[in-house]
């Protein structure tokens, strides 16, 4: 048997909803494991990214931490794919984009209802917030979009079964949602 | 009868009847966002592109004649109407799983029936104003993409004038007829058809969002063409 392809997931400004979407495929995961098995991601708890076949990136881009990742996921996974609303354009943390990061986290942090001990988080450890959220695209190129929030099983599975059974990913009607 | 043809199918019309309207009555499915044939046609949204006789122009304008040879459903025209889909989600603030309008909305239902699965353009994230001093409507710009139904129905139905559209190109936007501009001084009512025609999740009635299930909403196991042939066709209310 040939070697098994790899892949690489990571939730970058994202809920981990598509991770849960992606689990929910169910049984079928020990179908997926036969052919494949997985490097970094919340899943196996690998720190970086080896090389991979396939890169399933959930979540836009808000602070300096994801675009490392991001581009990290790109210099090593051969298909890269924008899983979920908020990879392709945002989604829900990009409602922010139309307040300025620092009213934001005033309101957040300061003068927010029940804010208790107020102040903006600045440990040094914590990645710097970028100004705007910004969909994965604006930072590499992309190879597929899979939307939804999240999208469903079905749709993950069927993306999958056809990437990895050689075939252009076509995703039926029925399957494409933005919500 | 006067006929036409569209993809190559006679299509009767009568004196004055633009190729959208014949097109509805003979339940063939012309992509649109700004028509709704209850009201004056507009011609700005450009998703009712179609060639006539090798000439694009708008289906919900351009009278229907004699002799016009009609292309409608083909790739060169369908690839341009999804551009120009996708153009309109990066001008404004679309974001479907945060809006009550999701499943109800007929911008997303086209970008399901182009099969759109990412805007293609640079987003704006435009600065719009949200004006919720209505006690019962919402005013959400992020959303509004133009198309002037509310502008149509609050001049010509309710007989209000209670929106009108200000600025040019980027800049244009919906704005209220009221002393402050703002929907709470206008006199705008839940009831008005200004409110209900809205296509997209500009204008949204108080109190009620989310009552419909994910699953049960208008476009979730329907496509659009479905659906404005079944409300706008010409089996629809005959």
């Amino acid at each position: 048997m040939s070697e098994k392809l790899r892949i690489a997931t990571t939730s970058l400004a994202g809920c981990f909803g598509c991770h849960m979407s992606l689990l929910d495929i169910d049984e079928r995961l020990l179908e997926l494991v036969e052919v494949a098995e997985f490097d970094r991601s919340p899943l196996t708890d690998i720190k970086h990214c080896g090389p991979c076949d396939i890169g399933l990136i959930e979540g836009g881009v808000c602070n300096a931490e994801n675009v490392h990742v991001l581009r990290e996921f790109r210099q090593n996974c051969k298909t890269l794919v924008a899983m979920g609303a908020c990879a392709i354009n945002g989604g829900i943390p990009a409602l922010r984009n139309s307040i300025d990061l620092r009213e934001c986290l005033t309101e957040a942090y300061i003068d927010g209802i029940g804010v208790q001990n107020p102040q903006i988080p600045n440990d040094p450890e914590l990645p710097l917030l970028l100004d705007k959220v910004h969909p994965i695209q604006e930072v590499v190129s992309v190879d597929y979009f899979l939307p939804g929030c999240p999208p469903s099983a079905d749709t993950i599975w069927k993306f999958l079964t056809d990437l990895i059974a050689g075939r252009e990913p076509s995703l039926p009607p029925e399957l494409v949602h933005y919500d | 009868m006067k006929t036409i043809t569209i993809d190559g199918r006679s299509i009767p019309f009568e004196e004055g009847q633009t190729i959208m309207d014949a097109a509805l009555a003979a339940d063939v499915y012309i992509p649109h966002l700004c028509h709704n044939p209850e009201f004056t046609p507009h011609g700005s949204c450009k998703l009712c592109n179609v060639k006539v006789n090798g000439r694009t122009c708008s289906a919900c304008t351009m009278l229907a004649a004699e002799g016009q040879d009609v292309i409608n459903n083909s790739k060169e025209l369908n690839d341009a109407r999804r551009a120009i889909t996708q153009m309109l989600f990066v001008e404004g603030n679309h974001i479907c799983p945060g809006c009550e309008k999701s499943g109800n909305c007929q911008l997303q239902a086209l970008g399901y029936h182009f099969n759109m699965l990412d805007a293609h353009f640079p987003y704006f994230y435009p600065r719009r104003e949200v004006d919720a001093s209505h006690p019962d409507v919402l005013l959400d710009r992020d959303r509004c993409i133009l198309c002037e139904l509310c502008v149509r129905a609050s001049r010509d139905v309710d007989h209000k004038n209670v929106f009108d559209i200000a600025g040019r190109g980027i800049n244009a936007h919906l704005i209220v007829n009221s002393a402050t501009g703002k929907l709470a001084d206008s006199v705008l009512e839940v009831d008005d058809k200004a409110v209900e025609v809205c296509p997209v999740g500009a204008i949204l009635v108080k109190h009620h969002g989310y009552e419909v299930p994910i699953g049960q909403r208008l476009y979730d196991h329907h496509d659009i063409a479905e659906i404005s042939l079944m409300t706008e066709g010409g089996g629809s209310d005959e």
